[in-house]
């Protein structure tokens, strides 16, 4: 097919249109409504940086900013252990090997929303019920304050993904070759030296791949933090996603609102393209 | 006997995960069969007596047939026309090795690092001004957002796919459509499936774009009732949880069947 071949157009026709109507197109104007005072039907004045200059002020949006780092952070490291120790239990030669494979994948099936919604009852009725049958103090008030909330973010978020992340591990895992590790039994390498010194360099790539894709899913969460928190109490657990969303379409700021999500945008596309750079300069190396 | 004992115990420790992993799905189940008062009573237990009126309650509250219907209708046709338009773009991007070719794929590649809610707020209001906020532009909006990976997805299937294979089918006379249909796109199987299985997950379970697009219209999918149901209820646990559990079944089932292909189509698709 050459360029100037009716076919090649035709067969790109409708993704690109699609592409160009859904992400182009908004995407550009909603950079240049975030320079003016855009309502979501008129705008009446160019503001230059105002909307960008507000937003550093905004601490409402720093604190949701700063929450959304926190969470990402703690979310991809009890992630990414827990998902190495799953995929490390499966790929062991027992029985229920694929029964469990299956169970800790389920929760990703799920949507967001509904996890969301079975762990607010368990934050708050499950555990108070454990609490008071056990007199632990800690399990009383759930998600009623915002270390709860936090951690409440982080476990329902560890449940959900640590099946996906082990899926990534088991397919690396499995590529390593097993005469390797026979021949470092045999010159005597124990269990931790051999899990340190050979597994771990051949799963390196499943490394970067898990933690960024963690990273990119934690740092652009939305429905688990709309249905668990609800960015409660007092939006002190509201991510970035959800401020956005909010300043959109319940405070109707819809200009000051994108100028906020052209932040986000680079923010996520600035950690997606470390991970390309950072994969490139692994390829290379290897 | 060492090694035995040693898989055994793994064995017991993996059991004992799984259950943790199953906790959450056994109290939402087990609370949705009991009554308000059974709730508050015992959250952990069995049921005293197993009530299947929160279900029925739920069933009809949530509308659940006609938002079944709706998730179906959206996430089947958005899923078939994802994949034929997805392929024929990555096919026609990989037969063709222009400077021009490779800059539109690199395009579509720099559009996965444009996350929703960049494009939200104005997406939704040109839509909202041209009085376009229907199902089908729910439809074309997630060919629009579901394109670039699945394009990126082909594109590697088909390097693996000869191009002497298209020679041939040119010499027996078909043309360039015709040597997609019938033999590019059945080679595509395998890729077809993950393509899909990706893109079923996340239509399905989608909640935030088919809230600005379709809520309030009639054709609300089941996340939209779903939330609207919980919001109504919010204090009422059993039939909230029952409208949950009803709300995650298709799921179950549908995971219980398609197990294999699944996990496969996650796995090339989070590695590639």
């Amino acid at each position: 097919m050459k360029n100037r071949d009716l076919s090649f157009w035709l067969f790109l026709a409708p993704v690109l249109v699609a592409i160009f109507i859904v992400v182009i197109y908004p995407l550009l104007t909603g950079l240049y409504y975030s320079f003016t005072n855009w309502d979501g039907l008129r705008i009446s004045k160019f503001v230059g940086f105002d909307n960008y200059i507000k937003l550093f002020h905004d601490k409402e949006f720093g604190d949701a900013f700063w929450f959304t780092i926190k969470f990402s952070i703690a979310a991809i490291i009890v992630i990414n252990i827990i998902g190495l120790g799953l995929a490390l239990i499966v790929t062991q030669h027992i029985k229920s090997s694929s029964f469990l494979r299956t169970v800790f994948f389920m929760p990703n099936l799920i949507g967001g929303l509904i996890l969301g919604f079975i762990w607010q009852f368990i934050f708050t009725k499950a555990f108070a019920s454990i609490g008071e049958s056990m007199g632990i103090e800690g399990l009383q008030g759930w998600l009623s304050t915002t270390e709860t909330g936090f951690w409440g973010l982080v476990i329902l978020t560890s449940w959900q993904m640590a099946g996906y992340v082990m899926i990534i591990y088991i397919a690396y895992l499995q590529s390593v070759p097993e005469e390797l590790i026979e021949a470092a039994q045999i010159d005597g390498a124990n269990r931790l030296q051999r899990f340190r010194n050979i597994t771990v360099p051949m799963i390196a790539p499943a490394f970067t791949v898990s933690l960024f894709l963690t990273l990119s899913n934690s740092f652009k969460m939305y429905d688990q933090n709309l249905s668990l928190t609800n960015g409660g109490p007092f939006n002190s657990t509201q991510m970035v996603a959800m401020d956005i969303v909010k300043t959109a379409f319940t405070e109707n700021s819809m200009a000051y609102a994108q100028s906020k999500a052209m932040i986000f945008f680079v923010t996520v596309a600035a950690i997606s393209l470390l991970q390309v750079y950072y994969n490139k300069k692994k390829e290379v190396e290897l | 006997m060492f090694k035995n004992q040693k898989s055994l115990l793994l064995e017991i420790i993996g059991i004992l995960l799984a259950i943790v992993w199953l906790v959450p799905f056994y109290l939402m189940v087990v609370n949705a069969f009991k009554t308000k008062r059974d709730i508050f009573a015992d959250t952990l237990g069995l049921p005293e007596e197993w009530t299947w009126d929160n279900f029925v309650q739920a069933f009809v509250q949530l509308g659940f047939i006609k938002a079944f219907g709706n998730s179906l209708f959206i996430t089947a046709i958005s899923t078939l026309i994802i994949i034929i338009c997805s392929a024929m773009a990555a096919y026609a991007l990989s037969r063709n090795k222009s400077k021009l070719s490779t800059v539109i794929f690199f395009m579509f590649v720099a559009a996965m690092l444009i996350p929703f809610q960049a494009v939200m707020i104005p997406l939704v209001s040109q839509f909202g001004q041209l009085d376009m906020l229907n199902r089908s532009s729910l439809i074309f909006m997630y060919l629009g957002f579901g394109a670039s990976l699945s394009i990126f997805l082909y594109h590697g299937a088909l390097k693996g796919i000869p191009e002497s294979l298209d020679d041939a089918a040119k010499i027996d006379g078909c043309n360039k459509f015709q040597t997609f249909w019938y033999i590019i796109f059945p080679l595509l199987k395998p890729m077809s499936v993950t393509v899909g299985v990706l893109n079923v997950i996340w239509i399905w379970n989608d909640y935030l774009l088919p809230s600005l697009v379709i809520g309030g219209n009639g054709t609300e999918t089941i996340p939209l009732q779903l939330f609207f149901f919980f919001g109504q209820y919010t204090k009422q646990w059993h039939l909230a949880l029952a409208g949950l559990s009803i709300s995650i079944l298709p799921v179950i089932i549908g995971y219980f069947f398609a197990q294999k292909q699944i996990i496969k189509g996650i796995a090339d698709g989070a590695v590639k």
